[in-house]
């Protein structure tokens, strides 16, 4: 006979989800910065490529990089943006 | 209907063995806490006419739950009339006669005591009481079978619970033994666990514990560190996902569950302090799903995220406990590091060897982004206790202390391209401090009698902008 233990996770499987169709181009995407140092730097490079290829750009940032975006950051690019580039830097 | 008499016996006990003839004869009904051979063995052996029922699963031992046996039950219904545990001869006929029933126990001794009932066992106790919580509810976490064929500790490895180290394997048994350690419901939420959010339920929490290595008493300081972790302003979802080594460090207050204040307080050796810590930490893993290197991004890491549990010392310690009543503090830092003066007599002198190495967290010219810990040794906290020094006098001296010109600060003084921006720098000469206020600096006393040392632990980012030390009280969890 086996040995009985009990699950010590949270017991959740992962919600699938399809992918979501391909935007654009023309699309608006959000270009998220999570407020690291120089995080600025590559969105700015970002942006311009973007832009060369027709693309609408919303800058937006988190408050701070070690907290989860709050709900109306992501609200407000759900609303306005076709797709989002969250950017991390280093 | 009238009341049954019902007889629970077990195959090894030489007291049911004699009264079990006369129980026999009478026709009362018998019922064995033994395996079928066991017990088809013994009424062969005692020339019984009728061979015992099995008490299956123990489920009418668990329902009489009898000290000893043979336990002599009468049961009018589900109503208990009397029972009689071992042998009382005049009690037992007078117990089989409301039942109508006549025992002869000629020849048996006037008393003896009967057999611990096998419900007494303490592994089938366990066993037991585990069911028990199944069946009220107090359990409800998934039960995962090991194979026969399974190490059970490989098999643990395998299905990624661990934190590389062997873990208990966490039995219902032992989860049950474990949850005696509070009084809490084991479903009442301690917290919700990042960055999957899962809920940690006293029972899940004390899963963890078993597998930590925590002993029930260790439970309530687990707790409240789980739910002190669980604020918003620890911000548990960042340090867990950051590429900075920081992981959650546990300081208890005044608790009493045997956490090492003394020597090698922030090493190995002592069960509570190696355990309370991990338990936390695997609970970020299981509960919150925080894995490294998939979750968990650290860049190096630290051997203390593996866990690290340690107390205030009270003896000799010169300052007041900060809290009124057993407490958790909790920190998100990176590894200690040793400040060694072995000259400083007077509180100024040993301040200003301190303040280099409370400056010099993360970087020396990054600033008021970080917390800090100082642990005190002993024999630097004599120094400040003995010139009456307050914790509250040091932290503001450390403050000030930690205070440096803006002009060697500025990016590339030094060479070194880290620091302030020089448009920020109005004024060279304007002191800059290192930490947002002096209460960023957190003060403990603990270590061994002997040696000049304290410990310097850097935070995380610190404050509104990363994490802030929160405290739980431990009687919540109790």
């Amino acid at each position: 006979m086996g040995v009985t233990i009990l699950d010590p996770t949270r017991e959740a499987q992962a919600a699938t989800r399809p992918l979501a169709e391909r935007a654009g181009p023309p699309a608006t995407i959000a270009l998220l910065d999570i407020r690291k140092p120089r995080g600025d730097v590559f969105l700015d490079e970002l942006e311009v490529l973007l832009r060369e290829r027709g693309h609408e750009v919303e800058r937006t940032a988190k408050p701070t990089f070690t907290k989860v975006a709050p709900p109306d950051v992501r609200k407000e690019i759900a609303e306005r943006c076709d797709a989002v580039i969250e950017a991390l830097a280093d | 209907m009238a009341p049954e008499l019902v007889a629970l016996v077990k195959h090894d006990c030489p007291v049911c063995d004699s009264v079990l003839p006369a129980l026999d004869a009478a026709g009362v009904r018998v019922v064995s806490q033994s395996t079928p051979e066991e017990t088809q063995a013994q009424a062969q052996r005692l020339g019984l006419a009728h061979v015992p029922e099995i008490d299956t699963d123990l489920a009418l031992s668990e329902q009489l739950d009898p000290d000893a046996v043979p336990a002599v039950v009468l049961l009018d219904g589900e109503r208990e009339e009397g029972r009689v545990e071992g042998l009382q001869r005049a009690r037992l006929i007078e117990l089989a006669a409301q039942a109508g029933a006549t025992l002869d126990l000629d020849g048996l001794p006037e008393m003896r005591p009967g057999c611990a009932s096998l419900t007494r066992d303490p592994e089938v106790a366990a066993r037991l009481a585990a069911r028990a919580a199944r069946r009220d509810g107090r359990l409800r976490a998934r039960e995962v079978v090991i194979g026969e064929l399974e190490d059970v500790h490989e098999a643990l490895f395998a299905r990624g619970v661990t934190d590389g180290l062997p873990v208990v394997p966490p039995t219902p048994e032992r989860v049950v033994r474990m949850l005696e350690g509070t009084s809490r419901d084991p479903q009442d939420l301690v917290g919700i666990v990042p960055p999957y959010d899962g809920r940690a339920t006293v029972e899940k929490v004390a899963i963890n514990a078993v597998m930590a290595g925590c002993a029930a008493e260790h439970l309530p300081v687990v707790l409240a560190a789980v739910n002190a972790a669980c604020k918003p302003e620890f911000a548990w979802h960042g340090l867990i996902a950051t590429t900075h080594p920081a992981g959650p460090v546990v300081i208890a207050f005044d608790t009493d569950v045997g956490i090492n204040t003394a020597g090698n307080v922030l090493g190995q050796g002592t069960r509570a302090n190696s355990t309370i810590g991990r338990a936390l930490q695997l609970v970020g893993r299981n509960v919150g799903g925080g894995r490294p290197q998939v979750e968990d991004r650290a860049a190096h890491g630290q051997p203390g995220k593996v866990g690290l549990c340690f107390a205030e010392r009270s003896e000799g310690n010169p300052w007041p406990s900060p809290y009124d009543a057993p407490t958790v503090l909790l920190m998100a830092l990176e590894a200690p590091r040793i400040v060694v003066d072995q000259l400083a007599r007077e509180p100024e002198g040993l301040a200003a060897s301190l303040a280099p190495a409370l400056e010099s967290v993360a970087h020396p010219r990054q600033r008021l982004a970080w917390d800090a810990l100082l642990v005190v040794g002993p024999e630097h906290a004599r120094v400040f206790g003995e010139a009456g020094w307050s914790r509250e006098q040091l932290r503001q001296r450390l403050f000030e202390l930690t205070t440096s010109p803006a002009g060697d600060l500025v990016r590339g003084a030094g060479g070194s391209p880290e620091g302030i921006e020089r448009k920020w720098v109005s004024d060279p000469d304007m002191p800059v401090a290192k930490f947002a206020s002096p209460d960023r600096i957190q003060i403990v006393h603990a270590g061994g009698d002997a040696g000049l040392f304290s410990m310097v632990f850097g935070s995380w980012a610190a404050g509104e902008i990363g994490s802030a030390p929160v405290t739980e009280e431990v009687s919540t969890w109790a």
